[in-house]
């Protein structure tokens, strides 16, 4: 009956036709807008989130360049896909790096790539900060000062660190092709000019876009409750929490810190379903602490803000800052982190 | 008269293509007897160029004489000095006197240049030379390469180089050709070494410099050059210019403030060239002002210099792929066709295949010819880099996200206007403002760019409405019934304007698409389906509004607006779909007290009446068993609306079906005599005219008596 049974005719590449493209939701792009439909038409986090498991890093990971990565602070970015962003030009990215930096940094005057700078810019891979093998592998971008003594030939001061990485990034690796390389969180630590000069750079490089990223509020409380979730096997310091009351001329801050053990044991009581976080407990775990709050100080936490999380995991600035302390919890910070910044970027 | 500036490439392209256009009105001979035996059309063109310009000599009589005296002293001086210097005076005089009124052939050009540079009359001589070296209209590319040959034979002193080059900058645009220049680049180069030279050397190969002239070593001395001279601007111009082409060899970070690096008030031959220029068809009489093309306004913050990048083609990706390749291969790639040489439709349409694309894909907002480019183009990879691009930007950009930031509000307006115009040239909606819409619109006061959101919202792309509906039009209607009237036309005009570009996209889409084996949706039921429920939405927003704001006619306007573009769906845009207006509207418009908004009503109805006619012959005439045949409720509805109209205005039997009204609350209303009062003659909206028409009637008649224009009435059907 239908003139169907012309196998040859394949009406599939009809250039003008994005309809039928449009609901299968095939190009990426659909794909985009599929994923952002739904992360707004439900609740933005969803209610339940794993509890991150001691050391996760693979075997081949390099102890020393873990070293880097902790006890510092970095202040956080979201960063959109890379466009052929490739691991083996590291050499020749590092050179035009350079460049850029001395030509920033002497406006106005020309420099040639490859010179000899007072500085010098090492990208390197993070082998193992990732979270399942399709995560691209994280990398790292340093700025070194090079001593102008002659004496010295070792590596001279870090002036800024750098470095790009993907945990469990999944749903934002299904959207995109394979042009692109997808390492959404951004961590830094030196001088904002610098991290300035190289977001510019990377920008014009790879046509990607840096946001900072902060914390909500509610964010952090989620933090709260999952790092203290964490098993530790001794503790390295204290639970904190700040509050921050907005009024004027200057806000009042206020601080509560717990020992870490009280902590754990809260929630410990708060908790039940094994291995997992719920929105419920997190809530519960937070009431808890307010009103026991209230019951010595009469001021109800609830109407204010929360800025600032520390445990002996990590610790966590509504200002999008982070240190992290604890090598084994790593991937799972990163994870969470990685996830804040996926949703930011979609 | 022009400011250079970094990016000469545009300007060269410029000339070029200008030059190409007007090289057809202007054959000249390259030889000088072949010149002198013919008047040829240079000649002629002056002579007509010279009445034109009135001048104050009587053309027809002087000119001969003045060409003829113009050839015997261009032959004394190719002749090269006799003793008496006397004649040479007058000779000199007459070049002048030519060359400042007319300019000078190519021919003559030539023959000046190589006396001049030659230095047989002496530096004196020479500087007045070029000084009056005006052309007419080009100069020959030979005159140029044989004038550099001269310069080789270093018979010149170091002044007359110096307004040899001063004069090669400024007539540059009036060379003929620039290919045999191009291969005297390593020439020129050299000549930067002298340091009287090198402004203008600098000057000039900053006009000259082609992608390929940008070679390592020649980087190196630049820089070694830099090291000597310090920040020079002319120096900088240029190593500016060859990292814009070649960023992997060099890097400079230009000053914030827009800089101008080479001076106009060191052209001596401003004037005589802006009277030739007007005088030469096709080039602009205006001065060609060409700033800095990436001049930065105030860094806001590290992430952009401003919101949309500047426009540069991806050089670094392109080279890294060939990198291991021979230096010289690496920079001299021909294969693709850089963005900033693209200027016009017909080099898109020739270079398609091989354009290199901006490094941030942002850029191709503000360029038209790229939009063409993103429109036909089918890579996935360009238009997810458009899409992180523009999805973050504007949320990074958006006011209301961020507290105390109000300051920029005019600048997000104006990106917002950008984009906008973009969609509208594309008639097409990105989906990244779709997704910042979902985002964006349950925080929108409803005040903060209301146009420009309004309009966001008008290029969504077509999608399923029940799909949208929870993510954006539920918060719209929430906006929409808390605002001020003002807000709900808009409203209702965004609507209208997003209902026509949806239908617009179907009625293309439907031509194109004719087999369907996809999933359900993509019927054409599917999407008619998702249009009829934005109508029905819509519906809904009216009847509230028209409750909430009490029959306001200005509202109704925009509520029929709308419905003027419903009811011709079926034959305007040729999709099987008629929605009729829901009662609330229909009841109201029709027992309003404005005449307009009753025309209106008239003109949709019988639109309407055009589509179901038209829609129901079809049917008749294929048998199909067509999905989209409309259900009889459709037909039924209209007839009761179309006798409830005719009832009302018309046969003064209003309301025998469908709307019944207890004669008891008319009689407590004491309108007992109800039926006649809302006919063409009695309808309140009507009443002025009936006035007026009695008053022209029968001006003398004190008491109005309208019943009696009862049988008048096919008149009013030509009056209204």
């Amino acid at each position: 009956m239908d003139s169907y049974d012309a196998p040859e005719l394949t009406p599939r590449q009809d250039a003008s036709s994005r309809l039928k493209d449009f609901f299968i939701g095939a190009t990426p792009l659909q794909k985009r807008l599929e994923s952002v439909r739904k992360q707004t038409s439900f609740i933005p986090t969803p209610p339940r989130r794993k509890i991150p498991q001691g050391s996760q890093l693979q075997e081949d990971v390099d102890p020393q360049k873990f070293a880097v990565l902790l006890h510092k602070q970095w202040t956080l970015y979201s960063l959109t896909p890379l466009y052929k962003f490739s691991y083996t030009d590291f050499k020749e990215y590092s050179k035009l790096l350079t460049a850029f930096i001395a030509a920033e940094k002497k406006k106005g005057l020309a420099v040639e790539v490859g010179d000899d700078f007072n500085i010098k810019v090492i990208f390197s891979t993070l082998m193992g900060v990732k979270g399942t093998e399709r995560d691209p592998e994280a990398f790292l971008v340093q700025i070194l000062s090079k001593s102008q003594l002659p004496s010295e030939h070792k590596e001279g001061k870090v002036l800024w660190t750098g470095w790009f990485c993907c945990v469990f990034g999944d749903s934002l690796l299904e959207t995109v092709s394979e042009d692109f390389t997808c390492l959404p969180l951004f961590l830094a630590n030196g001088a904002e000019t610098n991290t300035a000069i190289i977001g510019t750079w990377f920008q014009k490089t790879f046509d990607c876009y840096f946001r900072p990223l902060a914390i909500s509020s509610f964010n952090l409380s989620w933090m709260a409750a999952m790092w203290t979730a964490c098993k530790m096997d001794h503790y390295m310091a204290t639970t904190e929490f700040l509050w921050s009351v907005p009024c004027s001329p200057h806000s009042l801050d206020i601080s509560y810190a717990i020992h870490p053990e009280d902590a754990k044991a809260l929630w410990d009581n708060v908790h039940k379903t094994p291995g997992e976080v719920t929105q419920e407990e997190v809530d519960l775990f937070m009431d808890c602490l307010y009103s026991h709050f209230h019951r010595h100080f009469k001021i109800h936490l609830s109407a204010t803000r929360l800025v600032r999380v520390s445990t002996s995991v990590a610790s966590a600035h509504t200002d999008g800052k982070i240190k992290i302390l604890c090598p084994k919890y790593l991937i799972g910070v990163l994870a969470y982190l990685t996830e804040l910044a996926v949703f930011q970027i979609e | 008269m022009r400011t250079c500036a970094v990016m000469s490439s545009q300007k060269k392209v410029n000339s070029w293509a200008r030059k190409r256009t007007s090289q057809d009105s202007s054959s000249y001979q390259t030889r000088l007897s072949a010149w002198r035996v013919k008047e040829d059309l240079n000649d002629s063109k002056s002579i007509s160029e010279c009445g034109q310009n009135n001048t104050v000599e009587d053309c027809e009589g002087a000119d001969g004489q003045t060409e003829n005296a113009l050839q015997i002293a261009l032959r004394y001086f190719e002749k090269g000095p006799i003793k008496t210097s006397q004649n040479k005076e007058k000779h000199l005089k007459t070049v002048e006197n030519v060359a400042w009124k007319n300019g000078l052939a190519p021919e003559g050009i030539d023959i000046l240049l190589s006396v001049a540079l030659s230095g047989k009359f002496g530096s004196a001589v020479s500087t007045r030379i070029f000084k009056c070296m005006i052309p007419a209209t080009l100069i020959s590319e030979d005159s140029v390469v044989k004038a550099v040959s001269w310069l080789c034979a270093g018979k010149c002193s170091g002044s007359t180089k110096v307004l040899f080059y001063r004069w090669l900058v400024a007539m540059f645009d009036f060379i003929d050709h620039k290919e045999q220049i191009n291969l005297l680049y390593g020439f020129f180069f050299a000549s930067l070494q002298d340091d009287a030279l090198c402004p203008y050397v600098c000057h000039l190969l900053y006009l000259l410099t082609k992608k390929e002239n940008v070679k390592p070593f020649r980087v190196r001395k630049l820089l070694d050059l830099q090291a000597k001279m310090g920040m020079q601007p002319h120096l900088q111009a240029l190593l500016s210019l060859y990292k814009f082409f070649v960023p992997t060899l060099i890097s400079v970070s230009l000053p914030m403030k827009k800089k101008i690096y080479f001076k106009n008030s060191e052209n001596l031959w401003q004037t005589a060239l802006l009277a030739l220029r007007s005088r030469n068809q096709g080039f602009p009489s205006e001065p060609l002002k060409l700033m800095l093309a990436n001049v930065y306004p105030i860094k806001r913050k590290w992430n952009s210099h401003s919101i949309i990048p500047v426009l540069n083609s991806c050089n670094y990706s392109k080279e890294s792929r060939k990198k291991r390749m021979n230096l010289s291969d690496y920079f001299s790639s021909n294969g693709s066709f850089p963005l900033e040489q693209l200027k016009s439709f017909p080099q898109l349409l020739q270079n398609i295949h091989c354009l290199e694309l901006p490094s941030q894909m942002g850029a191709v907002l503000n360029s038209s010819l790229l939009l063409h480019y993103i429109n036909c183009v089918r890579d996935e990879s360009l238009l997810l880099r458009l899409y992180h691009w523009l999805s973050q930007t504007l949320q990074e950009e958006c006011i209301w996200y961020k507290v105390n930031n109000y300051d920029h509000g005019k600048e997000f307006a104006n990106f917002l206007d950008t984009i906008l115009r973009a969609e509208c040239f594309l008639q097409e909606g990105f989906y990244s403002c779709e997704a910042f819409l979902y985002k964006s619109l349950p925080l929108w006061d409803g005040l903060c760019c209301r146009s420009q959101f309004l309009q966001l919202v008008s290029w969504i792309p077509f999608s399923s409405f029940s799909e949208v509906k929870p993510l954006l039009f539920d918060h719209l209607s929430r906006l929409f019934f808390t605002s001020s009237i003002f807000f709900k036309c808009s409203v209702l005009q965004c609507l209208k304007e997003l209902l026509q570009n949806w239908l617009l996209w179907l009625s293309m889409d439907v031509h194109v698409k004719s087999v369907r084996n996809s999933p359900l949706e993509t019927t054409l039921g599917g999407s008619m389906n998702s249009v009829s429920e934005l109508i029905h939405y819509v519906g809904w927003l009216s009847t509230t509004a028209v409750r909430l704001e009490s029959n306001r006619t200005f509202l109704l306007h925009f509520i029929l607006d709308f419905y003027e573009k419903v009811c011709d769906i079926y034959i305007n845009y040729n999709l099987p779909l008629v929605v009729l207006f829901p009662p609330g509207v229909f009841y109201p418009v029709l027992l309003s007290l404005d005449s307009s908004i009753l025309n209106q009503l008239c003109y949709i109805m019988d639109r309407y009446h055009k589509n179901l006619t038209a829609a129901k012959k079809n049917e008749f005439v294929h048998k199909t068993k067509s999905e989209f045949s409309f259900s009889s409720k459709t037909y039924q509805e209209f007839n009761q609306y179309l006798t409830a109209m005719v009832g009302c205005l018309w046969t003064s039997k209003p309301f025998q079906k469908g709307l019944y009204i207890d004669p008891e609350v008319l009689g407590n209303a004491s309108v007992a005599e109800y039926k006649k009062s809302l006919n063409l003659v009695h309808h309140p909206a009507f009443l002025s005219y009936t006035v007026s028409f009695l008053l022209q009637e029968c001006p003398e008649e004190r008491k109005v008596n309208m019943s009696s224009i009862r049988g008048k009435k096919w008149n009013w059907i030509w009056v209204l």
